[in-house]
C-alpha cells in the first residue's frame, strides 16, 4: 500500500540548511579556526565538532520526543517540558547528587529515567481523566504540574545545597559541551532511530486505543515503548545540557500542520527541522552579544513562547 | 419613543446592520423577529447603549441618545441580555436589588427595598431570594435577571431572547408580565424572539430584520402576514386567524 | 415579609448593619495575635535592633499580603472568574520584565541614578500601560475561552521570564548586578524607604477601593449588567486595571513573584465570607493573605528553622489546589 509520499525537496532542502548550519556552527566561536593555528585541528575535536553533534542530537530528540508525547496524550500542545517530566528528572538526578554521590553515571542516568517515569504515569493518569472536549485543559494541567514538581525540585536543591545544579539544568546550554561530555545524547540519538522504526505504530496509536485495538496493534506495548523512548530521553537531554523549551512542542506543530501526523512521512522532516531550529538558536546566541554567549535555551524560550502563542491564538476558532 | 435613523454597524469588519430605520413606539411592546444571523440582538446592543453608536442617529423622545450620561440612561431604560457567567456566588435577592443601583448609587433607601420585594414576588422568585446564583436552574436564573431589570424601574425595558431556557409555564407568565406592564404601567418594551406564536400574540409591533436590513416593520394586525413571515424565513409560514388569537405554523409539510 | 427578615435583609445586603462583620473582626484579631506572636517570639540579644528588623519584616509581609490579597479579588472581579489571579496570568513576570527593560533602555547608570520613588512610579506607569495593552488583546482574542485564556496568560509569563532572562544576558555585567539587587528581593531583605513607598501606593489603592466597593459590586455582575445599570464600564475598567497593576508592582518589588498565594486566597476568602459583596471579600481576602505569609513565616523562622523557602511551599499548596480545582471542572 502506498501513502502519499513524503514531500522529498522539503526534506532535501531541510539537511542542506542543517548542513550549512552546522559548518556556521563549527567555526564560529571565541578560538581562532584558521587553517593556519596548529592548535585548529585540536580545537575542532574537543570543543566544536561535540558541540555541533550534541546541539543536533539533542534537537532531534527533543523534537521527537515531543511528537511521542503528543500522539500518547492526542493533544497537540505538550511536551515534556510542560508536562513535568523535565522537572521529575531532576527531582531524581538532585535526589542522587545529594545522597548517593558515588554512583556511577549509569546508575544516575537509570534512576533520573526512573523518576521521569513516574512523573509521566502520574501525568497520563491526569490527562485521562480531563473530559476530551476540552482540548486546552491539558496543557495546562500540564504546567501547573510541571511548576509543582519544579517547586519540588527547588525545595530539595534548596535543602541539599545544591541551587547552583538547579540553575544549570534550568537554562540548556552548550556552551560547556566538550568531548567525553556529551556522548549520553548518542542514546538520545539512537532512540530517536527506534522511534523512527516504530513510526506506523506510533501514528495508529495516535488514532486512539480503539481504533489500535481493532487494527490488531498492541496498544499497550507500543505505549509503553514510547512513554519509555520519552523518559529517557529527556533525562539525558537534561543532565547533559539542560532545558529546551518549546521545541518540543512549536516542531511538530509546525510540521503536522503542513503535512499531516503520518509519522512515516513527517518524522524525518520533524527531526530535521527540531535540529535546525536549535542550530540557530544556538549561532543567534553566540553571536548576540559577540564574545560572550546567550544560552540557546534562553534564546529558544523566547522563540518558542512567541510562536506557541501564535499556534494558540491563531488556531480556528469553534465558533 | 426610540427612533433608529440610517444605522450601519460593522462587527470584526463584517457588516451586521446595513441602513436599518426603525421607531419602537412608547407604553407597547415590539418584537425583534428575524432568522439567525440577522443581527437583532446587535440592533438591541446599540438601542442599549452596549454597542458604540458606528454611524446613524437614535433619539430617545427626540433626544440625541448619544448624549445622554450612561447613569441618566440607566434610569430609564434596562436591558435583558442573554445568559451570561457570573462568576461571584451572589444571592438572587441581591442579584435582584442590584437593578435598583441606577437610584441609590450604593446607599438603598425604603423605597429601594419595597421595590425589590415586590419584583421578586412578581416573578414568582420569594422561595428562591437566598439561593445562590449558581445553585439554581437556567430558568431561575433567566427570571432573575428579568426580575432585576424590572427592579431598575424604567420607561424602557429591552430584552435580549428572555424565553431561553424557560419552559412552558413561565414563558408564558414572563409574555403576560410583559405585555401588563407596557398596558398598565406604560413601559415600551422591546424584545428579540424566535417563537412567532408568542410574538404575533403579545406584541404589538413588529420589527422584522433580514442579512442586516429591514424586512418589515409596522403594527401586528398590518404585518404579520403568511406571506411576509414566508418570505422572511425562506420557509413556508402559515398565520391563520382563530378566535383565540394568531395561529403561525412553520412545520408544515412541503407538499401542502 | 417578617420584620427579623427584612432586618436581616437590610443588614446583610447593603452593609447598613452598623456592626461590622464578626468574621473580619475574628480575622483581625488572629492576625494581630499571629504579628505579635512573630515579633516577640524568642527574643534575646540586643531586643531593640532585633525588634527593628522583625518590625520591618512583618511590615512588608503584611503589605505584600494585602497587596495580593486585593489585586487578586479585583483580577476576578473583571475577569469574572474565580480562579485567575493577576500571577496566574503573568502579571509578575511582566513587572520583572518591566524593570529589565528599565534597566536595559536607561542603561545601568541612569537606572540607579533615578530617586527610588521616580523608579517605583516609572515601573508602575510602564506596567500599568502594558497590561492595559495585554488585557485588552488577551481578552479580545480569548473572550469565549477561559482556559485558553488562562493558558495564553501561563505562556505570556513564560514569555516574559524568558525575555527578561535574554536582556539580562545581553546587559552588562554591572548593570545585571544593580538590576539582581533590585529586582529579586526576598522577605529577608526589605528595604525600609522601599516599604515605605509601598505602604503609601497601598494606602492609595485603598482608600480609592472604599469609596468605588459599592461599584466594584455592579462590575462583578459583567459588561452588560453594569452598563445597563448605568455605570461607565471601560473607565471603571481602567481604574482597576491600574490598582492591580499598582498592587502587583507593590507586591513583586517587595518580594519578588509568588505565583499561586493569590489563588490560595481568594478560595479561602470566598469560603470564609460566602458573598459577593467587596466591601467583605475584600478586607476578609488581604487579612487572609497576610495572616498565611505572617503565620508561614514564623514557622519557618522559628520552628522548623528553615529561611526563604515559604515561598517555595507556597507554590508548592497552592499549585495543588489549582490543579485539584481544575481537575474537578472548577474551572470552565
Amino acid at each position: 500500500m502506498r501513502f502519499m509520499r513524503a514531500p522529498k525537496p522539503v526534506f532535501a532542502i531541510l539537511i542542506v540548511i542543517m548542513l550549512i548550519l552546522s559548518g556556521v556552527s563549527i567555526f564560529i566561536g571565541a578560538g581562532d579556526m584558521s587553517w593556519d593555528n596548529p592548535n585548529a585541528l585540536q580545537i575542532l575535536m574537543i570543543s566544536r565538532l561535540p558541540r555541533t553533534a550534541a546541539i543536533i542530537l539533542t534537537g532531534v530528540s527533543t523534537a521527537i520526543t515531543g511528537v511521542i508525547m503528543q500522539l500518547l496524550v492526542r493533544n497537540k500542545f505538550v511536551e515534556p517540558g510542560t508536562t513535568g517530566t523535565t522537572e521529575a528528572a531532576m527531582i531524581g538526578l538532585l535526589i542522587v547528587a545529594a545522597w548517593m554521590p558515588g554512583w556511577p553515571v549509569f546508575a544516575k542516568m537509570t534512576f533520573a529515567a526512573l523518576c521521569a517515569l513516574i512523573g509521566l504515569g502520574i501525568f497520563f493518569a491526569l490527562a485521562r481523566r480531563l473530559p476530551a472536549e476540552q482540548p486546552l485543559l491539558i496543557p495546562l494541567v500540564g504546567l501547573i504540574y510541571g511548576g509543582i514538581l519544579g517547586a519540588v525540585a527547588t525545595f530539595v536543591a534548596y535543602q541539599a545545597d545544591l541551587m547552583q545544579y538547579l540553575g544549570i539544568w534550568l537554562t540548556g546550554e552548550f556552551s560547556g559541551i566538550l568531548a567525553g561530555r556529551y556522548e549520553l545524547l548518542w542514546i538520545a540519538g539512537a532512540l530517536a532511530l527506534v522511534t523512527y522504526a516504530v513510526a506506523d505504530q506510533f501514528t495508529i496509536v495516535g488514532l486512539g486505543k480503539e481504533t489500535s485495538l481493532s487494527l490488531g496493534l498492541k496498544y499497550g506495548q507500543v505505549t509503553a515503548i514510547g512513554v519509555g523512548a520519552v523518559a529517557i530521553s529527556s533525562s539525558l537531554v537534561v543532565v547533559t545540557v539542560g532545558v529546551i523549551p518549546f521545541i518540543g512542542l512549536v516542531v511538530p506543530n509546525i510540521v503536522s500542520r503542513a503535512m499531516g501526523d503520518n509519522l512515516r512521512e513527517s518524522l524525518p522532516i520533524v527531526a530535521c527541522l527540531g535540529a535546525v531550529a536549535l542550530l540557530s538558536a544556538d549561532i543567534l546566541g553566540r553571536v548576540l552579544r559577540y564574545p560572550y554567549e546567550i544560552p540557546a535555551g534562553t534564546v529558544f524560550g523566547v522563540i518558542g513562547a512567541v510562536v506557541f502563542l501564535w499556534l494558540l491564538l491563531g488556531r480556528r476558532s469553534h465558533a | 419613543m426610540i427612533t433608529v435613523q440610517g444605522l450601519y454597524h460593522q462587527l470584526g469588519g463584517n457588516p451586521v446592520l446595513r441602513d436599518v430605520s426603525i421607531s419602537l413606539p412608547s407604553n407597547k411592546m415590539t418584537a425583534i423577529i428575524g432568522p439567525n444571523g440577522a443581527g437583532k440582538s446587535t440592533l438591541l446592543d446599540v438601542i442599549a447603549r452596549q454597542s458604540k453608536l458606528q454611524q446613524g442617529q437614535l433619539y430617545l423622545d427626540d433626544q440625541d441618545m448619544t448624549q445622554i450620561k450612561p447613569q441618566d440612561l440607566a434610569l430609564r431604560m434596562a436591558l435583558v441580555s442573554q445568559q451570561n457567567g457570573i462568576a461571584s456566588r451572589i444571592r438572587i435577592r441581591d442579584l435582584v436589588g442590584f437593578g435598583r443601583w441606577p437610584h441609590h448609587q450604593g446607599r438603598p433607601q425604603a423605597q429601594d427595598l419595597d421595590k425589590t420585594a415586590e419584583a421578586l414576588d412578581r416573578f414568582d422568585l420569594n422561595g428562591l431570594g437566598g439561593r445562590f446564583l449558581d445553585e439554581v436552574s437556567g430558568g431561575q436564573r433567566q427570571r432573575a435577571f428579568v426580575a432585576m431589570a424590572y427592579c431598575q424601574d424604567t420607561d424602557w425595558l429591552l430584552l435580549d431572547e428572555p424565553l431561553n431556557n424557560l419552559d412552558l409555564r413561565y414563558a408564558t407568565a414572563l409574555m403576560v408580565q410583559l405585555r401588563a406592564l407596557s398596558q398598565v404601567q406604560s413601559k415600551g418594551i422591546a424584545i428579540v424572539i424566535h417563537d412567532l406564536n408568542y410574538a404575533l400574540n403579545y406584541a404589538d409591533h413588529i420589527v422584522a430584520l433580514k442579512e442586516g436590513q429591514l424586512a418589515f416593520e409596522g403594527a401586528v394586525s398590518d404585518v404579520a402576514n403568511s406571506e411576509n413571515l414566508t418570505g422572511l424565513y425562506d420557509t413556508p409560514v402559515e398565520v391563520t386567524k382563530t378566535e383565540k388569537g394568531l395561529f403561525v405554523q412553520h412545520h408544515l409539510m412541503a407538499a401542502s | 415579609m417578617a420584620l427579623s427578615e427584612q432586618w436581616c435583609f437590610y443588614g446583610f445586603y447593603w452593609g447598613e448593619d452598623p456592626m461590622p462583620d464578626t468574621r473580619l473582626i475574628v480575622l483581625f484579631l488572629v492576625l494581630i495575635g499571629a504579628g505579635v506572636t512573630y515579633l516577640t517570639w524568642g527574643l534575646a540579644g540586643p531586643i531593640a535592633f532585633i525588634l527593628k528588623l522583625r518590625a520591618i519584616k512583618l511590615g512588608g509581609l503584611l503589605v505584600v499580603g494585602a497587596a495580593v490579597g486585593l489585586s487578586t479579588i479585583l483580577f476576578q472581579t473583571i475577569s469574572r472568574n474565580r480562579v485567575l489571579t493577576p500571577s496566574i496570568m503573568g502579571f509578575d513576570a511582566l513587572y520583572v520584565f518591566v524593570q529589565t527593560s528599565l534597566v536595559f533602555f536607561l542603561g545601568g547608570l541612569g537606572f540607579s541614578q533615578l530617586p527610588r520613588q521616580h523608579l517605583f512610579a516609572a515601573n508602575s506607569g510602564a506596567l500599568i500601560l502594558c497590561s492595559l495593552v495585554l488585557f485588552t488583546l488577551a481578552l479580545r482574542k480569548t473572550r469565549h475561552d477561559i482556559q485558553l485564556m488562562i493558558l495564553v496568560g501561563v505562556v505570556f509569563g513564560l514569555l516574559f521570564r524568558s525575555l527578561s532572562a535574554l536582556m539580562q544576558r545581553l546587559m552588562d555585567p554591572s548593570e545585571f548586578a544593580i538590576l539582581q539587587s533590585v529586582s529579586f528581593a526576598q522577605f529577608s531583605g526589605i528595604d525600609r524607604i522601599e516599604l515605605l513607598a509601598s505602604f503609601i501606593a497601598l494606602g492609595g489603592v485603598a482608600v480609592w477601593l472604599v469609596w468605588r466597593t459599592s461599584v466594584l459590586d455592579v462590575m462583578a455582575l459583567g459588561k452588560r449588567e453594569a452598563r445597563s445599570l448605568g455605570v461607565a464600564y471601560d473607565r471603571v475598567q481602567f481604574e482597576i486595571l491600574c490598582a492591580i497593576s499598582l498592587l502587583v508592582s507593590v507586591s513583586t518589588a517587595l518580594v519578588g513573584p509568588i505565583v499561586f498565594l493569590g489563588l490560595l486566597v481568594s478560595a479561602l476568602a470566598h469560603s470564609l465570607m460566602q458573598t459577593h459583596r467587596h466591601a467583605l471579600l475584600l478586607p476578609a481576602s488581604a487579612m487572609i493573605a497576610a495572616l498565611i505569609l505572617v503565620a508561614g513565616q514564623a514557622g519557618f523562622e522559628r520552628i522548623l528553622n528553615l529561611q526563604s523557602t515559604l515561598t517555595v511551599v507556597i507554590e508548592f499548596t497552592g499549585g495543588l489546589l489549582f490543579l485539584i480545582l481544575l481537575m474537578r471542572g472548577k474551572i470552565q
